[in-house]
C-alpha cells in the first residue's frame, strides 16, 4: 500500500467535485470496513480517498408515512437499528443492519458502503431489494435514481459512473399488513460471510390470510444479489399456506446459480436458499400479521 | 447450570489460591511491550518474498532491481546463508538435517509450499520494503503438488525431496519417498487378543490441517553488531530454542546470540520454530542496521506451522463385558514440507487412557506440499483420540454400555504399562471419570430432538525438561524471581506462588521477571504443559537454596552452629533458644551488613512425567435443515495434580475446549487444486467466536503428582484432546450417522442427512 491523499468534503457538491476530479482513482469512504481492508490487502488501489461522513445528505435518517424512509449512504448500522421509526416500520432492515459484522463493525459500516461494495454476499442488499428500495445518486451531470435490484452489475461492480456518489437509499412507507425479514446462513454466529442469504417481504390482505404481493431476493448465490421476480409474483393473490411458501421457495432455488468454494458448495447453497426462503417468508408473514 | 469446581486434597498458604497476575496492569492498560512495539535507532523494515506455488523448482532469482530500489539496504536469498558455502563432505551425517532447516528458512532449489520464503528485503520503511519485494524476479518451473497424506504415500506421488528415504525401524528405504519415517510400538499379542474379543470394530478417520490461531502474528527484530554480537527480540515460547536455531542456521556461536523474548500474544506450540529470526539477522548483518520483520495474518496461516492433517485406522477388540482385548492402529500424519510431524506422540497417546494388554501402533511421518507442521497443544494426541475414542463410542453403542462405565472398566491407573513402555505412577483418570459420572451434567438426561451427547477422555505426558530460576532477596524482604520461561498462561504468577510457598512469604512479596538468554540459565520452551511444573520446581529449588543461605546467615549472626537453626513458615529460629528468632523480613534487612546479599539459584531437569487426563461431556443440537451445530452444554473434568492457580487452570481448560470445538466443527485449511490456501484470514478460517460458545464448566480434580513437591501436573495440553471425539460422537448421536472426518461442517452434516 502506498501513500494516498485524503479529503473530507463538507457538502455534496464538494464531494462530487472531488470524486469527478480524480475519476477512477478516487474512492468514497464511508465506514471504511470494506475499503480500508481492501486497500491494505492490495485488492484495490486509489490515489484519493473522499471521506463522505461530513456530508449532511449522506448521514441523514428520515422517515415519514408518506415518503417512506431515506437513509444517508454513510449512516452507520447502529444508528439505523437504533432509530425508533426504522425499528417500528422496517424490522426486516433491522435484521440486516444488526447482523453485519459485529458490534464494532456496526459502529462504522453503512448501507451505502454495503451497496457500493457490491459483494454478492452483501447482507443489506437483499432486504433493500425486497423492500423496493431506490438508490439516489449524484454526479457531475446531476442526480438520478436506480432501483436497488438494478444497482449491482457484477462482483464488486455497479452502475455508478466515474465521479458519481451514492447519496442515499429510499424505501417506500410500509403498506398495511406488510412485513419483511432477512436471514443468512453462516456456520458460526457472527463474523462470517453468508453461505446464502434471503430477504423476503410480503403484503397480506386485511384478513391476513392471503398474499397481496411479495418480493424475494438472494445473497451469495450468483455474481450479484438476485431479485427473484417469479418467486415473489407466484404468491400474489394466493392464500397463505405451506404449499404456497414451498412453491415460492422452489422458484427461488431455481434462480440461484452459485459456485463451489471454501464457504460452501453449489448443492448446499441451493438447498439453503430453499430453507431460508421458507423461514424468511414465514417470519415476514408473522410480522405482517402483527404476531411478532 | 453449575459452574467451576475444585476438588482439592491438600491446602497450602499460597499455592492453590487465586492471586492477581503480576503482568495484569501492563496488559489491560496496553503498556505491555510486544515484538511489534520495538523501536530502535536506525531500524529498517523488512519484507519476505514468498512462493505463490505449492511445489516448484526455482530456476532463477534476480534481485538486482530490488537491491537498487529506493531506500533499500539489503536483499537476501538462500545464497546468503552460510549453508550455501558448506559442502556435504564437511557436514557429513548432519548434512540433511541442516539442509532442511536452512531450506525451510529460505528456499534454495525448490519451493515446497505456498508461502515458502524465497527472498527478503530490508528498506527504510514498510512501504518501500513492500515495493522492493515486488521487483524481485523469480522464475519457477511449477510442479504438481502432493497435498494429502494418502496422496503423498502413493508410489507415483510427486516427490518433494529427491534425497529423502524412509527411515523404517532403523533401515533406510531403497528409493526416495515422501514417507520420511515409519515407526511402531507394540505390546502383547494382537492376533491372540483379537481372537479373545466378542466384538471387533475397525474404522478409518481423517482430520484436516488446522492452525493454532494465536492472536499475535510472528515478529522478529535483529541487530547484528559490527563485533559479531547478534541481538534478537521476538515473540517466542522458547528464547533458548530460538538461540539454538539461529546459531545453528547462521553457524554463529551460541554465546554471540542473545534472544530477548517480548510479551507473547499466544503460541499454543506454534511459536517455537524460528521463522523470521534468521532472516532478520541476515538482513541486519548485510545492512549493518537493526531490521524488524512482521508477518501478516495470511503469512501466519501460509508459512508458520499448522497441526497436521491425518489419516488413521483403528481396530479394537472388546469382550461383551466391555474389556479391551486388543488394539491395532495405523496413524499417517502430514509433516508438511519437511519431516517431523508429531505422529510419534500421537502413537504414544492413542491408547494412553486404557489398560490394553495387546496393542500395536504403526505411525507414518509423511511430507506434503503444505507448511511444515508445528506443535499445537498436545501435538498428535487430539487426532489420535478422535479415532480411538470414536471407535470406543461405537462399541459402547453396539454393546449398550455406558461410555463412562466402559472407560472406568479399562482405565489406565498406577502400575499400568503404556503400549510404548512407561509404567504409570499414581494418575487421576479414574477420579476424573468418577467426577464426570457424578456431575449434574451427566446425571441430567438430554432431551429434545436432533440433540446428542458425547463423552471422551484424553491424555498428555507432561514431561519436565530444563528450567532455571534465580531468586535474590531484597533489603525490604521481598524477592526478585528471575526466570527464562515466557509467560503465556499466567506462569509468572504460578511460579512466584511456588517460590512464596517454599519461602513461607506472601505472594506479592515475590516479583517475577522474564529475562533474555544472557541473563538466566537454560530454560526449555513454555509448552508441553511443562512450565508451572518444571520452572515451578526450579523456583522451589532456588527457594530452598535461599533458605539454606539464610539459615547459614542466621547461624553466623547468632554465632551458633547451622544445625541449631530452623526455617519454617518464613521465620528463622534457634531450636533451643526461644529468644533467637527472626522473620524473613528482619533478616533480609540485615543481609548487606552481615556478609552481603543472598541469591538462590537452581538449574533443574525433572525426570519422569506428570501425566494428566481429562474427561469431557458435551451436549449439542443439530439444525437438520442447515446442518448447523449449536453447543448447548459443555463440561470439562481434568486432573491438575495441584491447581497452583485455579483460575488459570480453568482458563486453560476452557481455552483448550474452545480450540477443540473449532477443530471439530469448522476449522480447516482449504486448498484449491493447485495447493494454494484459499482461506488464510480469520474471516474464512472459521475459529469459534464468543457467540458460538456456551459457558464451559470445569471440574478440577486434584490427584497429587508424586513426582512434584506440590503435586503439580501440567494442564495446558489435555483439554484440547477430548473435544474432537466428544463432539464427533455427539453429532453422530444427534443425526444417527457416524461422522469420521473432521471438521464436521454444516455441509458435511447436510450430505450425511
Ligand atoms: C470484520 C468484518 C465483518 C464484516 N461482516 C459483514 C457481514 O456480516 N455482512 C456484510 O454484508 N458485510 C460485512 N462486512 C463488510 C462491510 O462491513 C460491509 O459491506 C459494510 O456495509 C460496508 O460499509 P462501509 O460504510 O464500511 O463501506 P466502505 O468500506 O466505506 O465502502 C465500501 C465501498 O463502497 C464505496 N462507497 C462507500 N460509500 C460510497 C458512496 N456514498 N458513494 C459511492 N461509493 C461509496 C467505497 O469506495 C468502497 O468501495 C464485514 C467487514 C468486516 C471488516
Amino acid at each position: 500500500m502506498e501513500a494516498i491523499e485524503y479529503t473530507t468534503p463538507k457538502t455534496l457538491a464538494e464531494a462530487v467535485q472531488a470524486m469527478a476530479d480524480k475519476g477512477d482513482r478516487a474512492r468514497a469512504l464511508a465506514g471504511g470496513t470494506d475499503l480500508l481492508v481492501q486497500l491494505r490487502g492490495g485488492r484495490r488501489s486509489a490515489d484519493l480517498i473522499v471521506d463522505v461522513k461530513d456530508v449532511p445528505e449522506l448521514n441523514q435518517i428520515s422517515y415519514d408515512a408518506q415518503d417512506g424512509l431515506t437513509i444517508g449512504a454513510a449512516a452507520p448500522c447502529y444508528q439505523i437499528y437504533q432509530d425508533p421509526a426504522v425499528a417500528a416500520n422496517y424490522p426486516g432492515l433491522v435484521d440486516s443492519a444488526s447482523l453485519i459484522g459485529s458490534i464494532q463493525i456496526q459502529g462504522r459500516a453503512s448501507l451505502g458502503g454495503n451497496l457500493c461494495n457490491s459483494a454478492p454476499s452483501a447482507d443489506a442488499i437483499p432486504v433493500m431489494i425486497a423492500l423496493g428500495a431506490v438508490a439516489n445518486i449524484a454526479g457531475p451531470n446531476g442526480t438520478r435514481q436506480v432501483a436497488v435490484e438494478d444497482f449491482c452489475t457484477g462482483p464488486g461492480r455497479n452502475v455508478l459512473e466515474s465521479g458519481e456518489v451514492l447519496v442515499s437509499v429510499t424505501m417506500p412507507a410500509p403498506q398495511a399488513n406488510s412485513g419483511a425479514s432477512y436471514l443468512r446462513f453462516i456456520p458460526r454466529n457472527e463474523m462470517d460471510i453468508a453461505v446464502a442469504g434471503v430477504g423476503s417481504s410480503v403484503v397480506l390482505d386485511a384478513s391476513g390470510q392471503n398474499f397481496v404481493s411479495a418480493r424475494i431476493s438472494l445473497a451469495s448465490v450468483a455474481p450479484t444479489p438476485v431479485f427473484c421476480r417469479e418467486a415473489g409474483a407466484s404468491l400474489s393473490g394466493k392464500a397463505v399456506s405451506d404449499e404456497a411458501v414451498e412453491a415460492a421457495a422452489q422458484l427461488a432455488m431455481a434462480d440461484a446459480v452459485p459456485i463451489n468454494d471454501m464457504r460452501g458448495t453449489v448443492r448446499q447453497r441451493i438447498h439453503l436458499v430453499g430453507v431460508l426462503t421458507r423461514r424468511t417468508l414465514n417470519i415476514a408473514i408473522q410480522r405482517a400479521r402483527g404476531e411478532e | 447450570m453449575t459452574s467451576n469446581i475444585v476438588l482439592s486434597e491438600v491446602e497450602y498458604n499460597v499455592v492453590g489460591k487465586r492471586h492477581l497476575r503480576p503482568d495484569g496492569v501492563d496488559k489491560v492498560t496496553g503498556r505491555a511491550q510486544y515484538g511489534a512495539d520495538i523501536r530502535l535507532a536506525g531500524l529498517l523494515a523488512g519484507k519476505v518474498l514468498r512462493s505463490p506455488h505449492a511445489h516448484a523448482r526455482i530456476k532463477s532469482i534476480d534481485t538486482t532491481a530490488a537491491a537498487a530500489g529506493p531506500g533499500v539496504h539489503a536483499v537476501v536469498t538462500a545464497g546468503d546463508l552460510p549453508f550455501a558455502a558448506l559442502t556435504r563432505e564437511e557436514l557429513g551425517g548432519d548434512y540433511q538435517r541442516l539442509k532442511f532447516a536452512n531450506n525451510h528458512v529460505l528456499a534454495a532449489d525448490k519451493v515446497l509450499f505456498k508461502g515458502h520464503p524465497v527472498a527478503a528485503v530490508a528498506a527504510e520503511s514498510q512501504h518501500l520494503a513492500e515495493e522492493a519485494v515486488k521487483l524481485i524476479r523469480v522464475e519457477y518451473e511449477v510442479l504438481p503438488p502432493a497435498m494429502t497424506v494418502r496422496e503423498a504415500m502413493e508410489p507415483d506421488a510427486p516427490l518433494l525431496h529427491d534425497d529423502l528415504y524412509t527411515s523404517e525401524l532403523g533401515q533406510l528405504s531403497e528409493r526416495p519417498s515422501n514417507i520420511a519415517a515409519h515407526m511402531a510400538f507394540a505390546t502383547g499379542d494382537v492376533e491372540l487378543g483379537l481372537t479373545q474379543a466378542d466384538l471387533v470394530v475397525e474404522r478409518e478417520y481423517q482430520t484436516a490441517s488446522v492452525h493454532q490461531g494465536y492472536i499475535e502474528p510472528h515478529n522478529a527484530t535483529a541487530f547484528w553488531n559490527a563485533d559479531g554480537q547478534l541481538n534478537i527480540w521476538c515473540s517466542t515460547q522458547g528464547p533458548f530454542v530460538v538461540r539454538t536455531n539461529v546459531a545453528d542456521i547462521l553457524r554463529h556461536p551460541v554465546s554471540r546470540v542473545k534472544v530477548t523474548p517480548m510479551e507473547i500474544g499466544g503460541g499454543f506450540g506454534g511459536k517455537i520454530t524460528a521463522y523470521l529470526e534468521p532472516i532478520a539477522a541476515l538482513l541486519s548483518q548485510k545492512s549493518g542496521r537493526p531490521v524488524k520483520l512482521l508477518m501478516s495474518r495470511t503469512e501466519v496461516f501460509e508459512a508458520s506451522g499448522p497441526a497436521p492433517g491425518t489419516w488413521m485406522k483403528v481396530k479394537l477388540g472388546v469382550t461383551r463385558e466391555g474389556r479391551i482385548t486388543a488394539a491395532d492402529i495405523t496413524l499417517a500424519f502430514e509433516a508438511g514440507a519437511y519431516p517431523g510431524s508429531p505422529v510419534m506422540q500421537g502413537a504414544a497417546c492413542a491408547l494412553a487412557c486404557y489398560d490394553v494388554p495387546n496393542g500395536r501402533i504403526n505411525g507414518y511421518d509423511v511430507v506434503v506440499n503444505k507448511p511444515k507442521t508445528a506443535a499445537y497443544r498436545a501435538p498428535g494426541s487430539p487426532q489420535a483420540a478422535f479415532a480411538v475414542e470414536s471407535v470406543i463410542d461405537e462399541i459402547c453403542e453396539e454393546l449398550g454400555l455406558d461410555p463412562v462405565e466402559f472407560r472406568l472398566r479399562n482405565a489406565a491407573k498406577e502400575g499400568v504399562r503404556r503400549v510404548e513402555g512407561p509404567v504409570y505412577r499414581r494418575v487421576g483418570l479414574v477420579e476424573c471419570l468418577e467426577a464426570a459420572r457424578n456431575h449434574d451434567h451427566y446425571r441430567t438426561p438430554l432431551e429434545g430432538e436432533n440433540r446428542g451427547r458425547g463423552v471422551a477422555a484424553g491424555f498428555w505426558f507432561n514431561r519436565g525438561f530444563q528450567s532455571s530460576v534465580n531468586l535474590t532477596v531484597n533489603p525490604d524482604g521481598t524477592v526478585n524471581l528471575i526466570e527464562g520461561s515466557v509467560d503465556i498462561g499466567g506462569s509468572r504468577a504460578t511460579i512466584a506462588q511456588q517460590a512464596a510457598e517454599t519461602l513461607g512469604i506472601a505472594y506479592d512479596e515475590v516479583k517475577p521477571t522474564v529475562v533474555d538468554t544472557d541473563s538466566i540459565g537454560y530454560t526449555m520452551v513454555t509448552g508441553g504443559s511443562r512450565t508451572t511444573f518444571a520452572t515451578g520446581w526450579a523456583a522451589i529449588e532456588a527457594a530452598e537454596d535461599v533458605k539454606r543461605q539464610l539459615v547459614e546467615r542466621a547461624a553466623k549472626i547468632w554465632d551458633t552452629p547451622i544445625e541449631d537453626v530452623e526455617y519454617a513458615d518464613g521465620v528463622l529460629s534457634h531450636k533451643s533458644d526461644p529468644e533467637l528468632r527472626m522473620t524473613f523480613k528482619e533478616l533480609a534487612r540485615q543481609l548487606l551488613g552481615t556478609g552481603g546479599g543472598v541469591t538462590g539459584v537452581s538449574n533443574v531437569d525433572p525426570a519422569g512425567e506428570g501425566n494428566s487426563f481429562g474427561v469431557h461431556i458435551v451436549d449439542l443440537e443439530v439444525d437438520p435443515d442447515t446442518g448447523k451445530v449449536t453447543i448447548l452444554r459443555y463440561t470439562a473434568v481434568q486432573d491438575a495434580g495441584k491447581a497452583v492457580h485455579p483460575s488459570y487452570v480453568e482458563g486453560q481448560m476452557q481455552g483448550g475446549v474452545v480450540q477443540g470445538i473449532g477443530w471439530a466443527l469448522n476449522e480447516e485449511y482449504f486448498f484449491n487444486d493447485q495447493g494454494q490456501m484459499m482461506n488464510s484470514s480469520f474471516l474464512d478460517y472459521r475459529m469459534p467466536t464468543a457467540l458460538d460458545l456456551p459457558m464451559i464448566d470445569t471440574v478440577i480434580v486434584e490427584v497429587a503428582n508424586p513426582g512434584h513437591p506440590y503435586g503439580v501436573r501440567g494442564v495446558g495440553e489435555v483439554p484440547i484432546v477430548p473435544p474432537l471425539p466428544a463432539i464427533g460422537s455427539a453429532i453422530s448421536h444427534a443425526i444417527g450417522s457416524r461422522m469420521r472426518r473432521l471438521p464436521v461442517t454444516p455441509g458435511a452434516i447436510l450430505e450425511a442427512l
